[in-house]
């Protein structure tokens, strides 16, 4: 019970450095230190986690829990110092893509062990929609950054396509859990439906607009990590998942907001189209783009120039 | 639907939490400078990291027979730990740029 105590009490301690973190983050002088901040609670978490672990592990899978940290560590560590400033979005997204992937094999390694528990595989099915389309599109928002994919390629009604696919999906999923089935056969499906998906709605964004899409894709892997916690009733991968799932959300609609465009418009509306559809407004005479900056953004701008 | 209500009464802590954590997310975002939008995107990136701990305790509670499961975990543990460590440390490298010159 002790042990147990003092577990709980350290995921407290990083929920609170992951919030304070986050809040520190938001202003230039104190950036770099919520970063550190959050950066140490994170590691006290998976410390605590790995040592406080209570019941009988085998020596197996200590090692190969460490092997698989330090080979995550060493190539997160060169990748991430490796590459030029320039291409630091890239990086984002990428590293976003491996969450949810992360994500996604939870649900798809406790699928067996919770079949019959209506609300468990609910999440777990969750877990593994957003999880894979959180990977995928994030990996083709890193392909179309870093030029890979070069051209925004688009099937016809691709909207009207992907909406359809997106609601095949989550009905699939529903009937798994009506039905209680625990055929894996069916999951792999739902994981590789999810997996398509992503890259059909990433896709025929264009190139411009992959931040607001890498934001977007961020808070769907901050609510994937919040439906792990919800799983196992872990408190610290709840409060991280949601903090990241809503403060991400609200930066995706800022993002947009700087650019003078809705989230809509950005998703549903291809490049040359929202041209014709600006014009078609009362304010059809300015032509150009408007981009609003605030006092603090201007005073920001001179300090740091 | 029963289940969903006895969900309610035995979990209400983490329905309460839910919700208060996405008024402080909110919150905490909200009135940031746009210079600060990508560096915040990253840390928000690296704080969602925290699946790895869900990885980790996959394979605690695995059976060291399942060898699908434990390949699996290990790769999601890999993963986990790339998205934890990468991005933190890119968040600190994005936010070398706001050091100020002397």
């Amino acid at each position: 019970m002790e042990y147990l105590f003092s577990l709980e009490f350290l995921y407290l301690i990083a929920s609170i450095t992951y919030i304070l973190g986050l809040k520190m983050l938001g202003h230039p002088e104190t950036a770099k230190r919520g970063n550190l901040i959050a950066a140490a609670g994170m590691t006290l978490a998976i410390l605590g986690t790995l040592f406080l672990y209570q019941g009988t592990v085998s020596p197996l899978i200590y090692s190969l829990i460490a092997i698989a940290i330090i080979i995550g560590t060493i190539i997160g560590w060169m990748i991430a110092k490796k590459v030029p400033m320039t291409k630091m979005p890239e990086l984002v997204s990428l590293f976003n893509g491996m969450g949810g992937a992360s994500a996604a094999l939870i649900g798809l390694i406790e699928f067996e062990h919770y079949s019959g528990q209506t609300l468990s595989v609910l999440t777990i099915l969750g877990g593994v929609i957003i999880g894979s389309i959180s990977f995928s599109g994030s990996m083709i928002a890193w392909g179309k950054l870093n030029g890979t994919i070069k051209k925004p390629l688009r099937l016809p009604r691709y909207n009207i396509l992907n909406n359809l696919i997106l609601i095949g999906l989550l009905l699939f999923a529903i009937i798994m859990v009506w039905s209680n089935t625990e055929s894996q056969v069916y999951l792999y499906v739902l994981f590789f439906g999810a997996l398509a998906y992503g890259i059909l709605f990433v896709l025929p964004i264009g190139g411009a607009d992959m931040p607001v899409v890498i934001s977007l894709l961020n808070s769907f892997t901050g609510l994937a990590a919040a439906l792990g916690g919800f799983l196992y009733g872990n408190m610290v991968m709840l409060t991280g998942g949601i903090l990241v799932g809503s403060a991400g959300t609200i930066l995706t609609f800022a993002m947009c907001k700087a650019m003078n465009r809705s989230l809509f418009n950005v998703i549903f509306g291809g490049f040359g189209e929202t041209d014709l559809n600006a014009s078609e407004g009362e304010s059809a005479k300015i032509t150009g783009n408007i981009k609003k900056a605030t006092v603090s953004d201007v005073a920001i701008l001179m300090n740091y120039s | 639907m029963n289940e969903l209500i006895d969900f309610f009464s035995v979990n209400i802590d983490m329905v309460y939490i839910v919700i208060l954590m996405i008024f402080v997310g909110v919150e905490v975002i909200g009135h940031v400078p746009a210079v600060l939008h990508t560096p915040l995107m990253s840390g928000a990136n690296a704080i969602h990291g925290v699946v790895i701990i869900g990885a980790i305790l996959v394979m605690l509670g695995a059976d060291p027979e399942n060898k699908l499961a434990l390949s699996l975990g290990f790769v999601a543990v890999i993963l986990g730990t790339l998205n934890v460590v990468g991005g933190f440390v890119v968040t600190d490298r994005m936010l070398e740029m706001f050091k100020k010159k002397r």
